[in-house]
């Protein structure tokens, strides 16, 4: 098995103007792989995801330190091109949150903005195969041309999924995707991440343990900004290191 | 232990006796003051529809006045409150909004932009003879446009521009955060999801923003007074050049010279003339409003 790794983060820390939301967090994330992300709320989970892709940087007082490497390079070094950075990024958030188009727009706006097609052709031959990639496609194949917001909360999701793969991005994060679901569209989208992990990096933010268990090969614990311990999700499941990871997992602190 | 007596529930009850008292009192406060300004409003509006009704015909709205302004028309007024309007738009419209678009989305100062809106909002605070007074020095003598159309709507269009620019921000800002942070995670620059995601999703809020602000300028008579309106014109304009004609001033024109009795029928005609012009594009900027409201998915 290809276990090369696809992000590498040493010491990162982070801060909101005086917050320090962030400390030295380590991890290592593999390629093709579901890498999960679970702690209480205000850990540092979404934070976290958001220094990825470099999300933050639209926020005021936002402070980066440490080094994080996408394949290699860092990803906060001053010479590297955000808007690049971010198109082999993708990312999927907690609310579906398609553009007010149709959904054939929404799924073509990262092909033309970043001018992945070669005639109108290729383009709906593309929106197509990232739709089908989502499972979506059967649900939608006639209403291309309807807006999205006529859809449900779970296909809007799926949308958004279909959205971040038609640009065939390198990493896809994911913070709660399912949180906002029903049980149906939650099952689909799990099972659908399980297929993209054949050609994606993954990274899942989930309050939902069973999620976790369920979809990652490996889990983060988060805590106050650290990472408590990070391994197989097998073995954190069963046989945690850390008391408290095992107290978390099991629900016995809230 | 703290049971509730039933004296204590009698008491409560007393307190809520009171408390239905002082917001019936409330209550009617509010409405005597809905009915001052109601009957103000319809007691404006049935003043000037009164006094200005019997001139206002075809005529009175198509043709040029005649006989030193005592017969004929407002054409040339209408007209020229339309055209100093429209360059007052032409003006505050791309400015305004840029100027928003930067604010909100571009400066990374946070500082700079709060000195930039006081700024903007003491603009707003300015009385408008001084704009006048500034376009006069400025437009008219040191760029040397004189007293014209091009002066008069310049400074109109400075006018309304902290109007513009206020609710072209307002707009862009209801715009969610979410459509802008998905643009940038599939690789937009800022400016593409400026002009593809965040302006298309606020250009009804910026043009009822925009209209109204105009409803302001076509009424407005103080800015125009020294750069460009003037009481009579025997020819239309024919260039941004030329001084032009205006509601407001011609109203005011008409009841502080001569003496023709003539002359104050015809400034209320006027008046009204003026009253539903900016009655109309109020309506308009109102109908967008509702209509874009409606058909606002998110
Ligand atoms: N924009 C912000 N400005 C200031 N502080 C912030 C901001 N966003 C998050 N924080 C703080 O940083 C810490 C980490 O927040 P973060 O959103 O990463 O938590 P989380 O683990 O994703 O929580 P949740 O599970 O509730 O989503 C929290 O203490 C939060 O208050
Ligand atoms: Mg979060």
């Amino acid at each position: 098995m290809d276990e090369s790794i696809r992000i590498s983060v040493k010491k990162f820390n982070a801060w909101y103007g005086e917050k320090h939301a962030l400390k030295d967090v380590d991890i290592e994330i593999p390629r093709n792989r579901i890498v999960a992300m679970i702690g209480p709320s205000g850990c540092g989970k979404s934070t976290f995801l958001r220094s990825i892709n470099r999300m933050n940087d639209l926020i005021e007082g936002f402070k980066a330190q440490g080094s994080m490497l996408l394949d290699d390079r860092d990803i906060y070094d001053k010479d590297i091109d955000v808007t690049k950075l971010r198109r082999n990024v993708g990312m999927v958030f907690q609310k579906p949150n398609p553009f007010p188009m149709t959904i054939a727009e929404n799924i073509s706006y990262g092909l033309r903005i970043n001018r992945m097609f070669k005639g109108k052709k290729d383009m709906l031959l593309q929106v197509e195969k990232s739709l089908i990639e989502a499972g979506l496609w059967e649900e939608v194949k006639d209403d291309l041309d309807k807006s999205a917001f006529e859809l449900s909360g779970g296909q809007q999701q799926r949308l958004c999924i279909a959205r971040a793969l038609v640009i065939r991005p390198q990493v896809i994060l994911m913070d709660e995707p399912t949180a906002s679901l029903d049980p149906i569209s939650t099952a689909k989208i799990e099972e659908l991440i399980q297929v993209l992990k054949k050609e994606y990096t993954i990274v899942i933010v989930t309050h939902n343990m069973q999620q976790a268990a369920r979809v990652a090969d490996r889990t983060a614990f988060f805590m106050l900004g650290e990472i408590v311990e990070y391994g197989d999700t097998a073995k954190m499941f069963t046989k945690p290191d850390k008391k408290i990871t095992e107290d978390y997992i099991t629900g016995r602190f809230g | 232990m703290v049971e509730k007596t039933a004296q204590d529930l009698d008491a409560s009850e007393k307190t809520l006796k009171a408390r239905y008292g002082a917001q019936a009192a409330g209550f009617i406060i509010v409405k005597i003051c809905v009915l001052i300004v109601l009957t103000a409003l319809g007691v404006l509006i049935g003043f000037i529809v009164m006094k200005g009704f019997g001139v206002v015909n075809f005529e009175f709205l198509t043709a040029m006045p005649k006989n030193g302004m005592i017969e004929g028309g407002i054409f040339p007024a209408i007209l020229g409150t339309f055209l100093l309007s429209m360059g007052a738009l032409l003006f505050a419209l791309p400015t305004g909004i840029l100027t928003a678009v930067w604010l909100t989305e571009y400066a990374t100062s946070k500082k700079f932009v709060r000195i930039i809106r006081i700024g903007i909002n003491s603009l707003a605070g300015v009385p408008s003879i001084v704009f006048g007074l500034f376009g006069l020095a400025f437009f008219v003598k040191f760029m040397q446009f004189g007293p014209s159309l091009l002066s008069g709507s310049l400074v109109l269009g400075i006018l309304i521009l902290p109007t513009v620019i206020g609710s072209s921000e307002e707009a862009l800002l209801t715009v969610p955060r979410a459509f802008k942070e998905a643009s940038l995670s599939l690789g937009a620059t800022r400016w593409e999801t400026m002009y593809k995601v965040i302006l298309p999703n606020s250009v009804s809020g910026i043009i009822t923003g925009v209209i109204l602000s105009v409803g302001r300028a076509a009424g407005e008579t103080a800015p125009i007074l020294m750069t460009g309106a003037t009481f009579y014109m025997a020819r239309l304009p024919d260039s941004i050049f030329s001084k032009v004609m205006a509601l407001p001033y011609h109203i005011y024109a008409l009841m502080t010279e001569g003496s023709h009795k003539e002359q104050t029928a015809i400034a209320y005609g006027t008046a009204l003339v003026l009253l539903m012009l900016v009655i109309a594009i109020n309506s308009a900027a109102i109908y967008i409003r509702i209509r874009a409201r409606r058909a606002r998915k998110w």
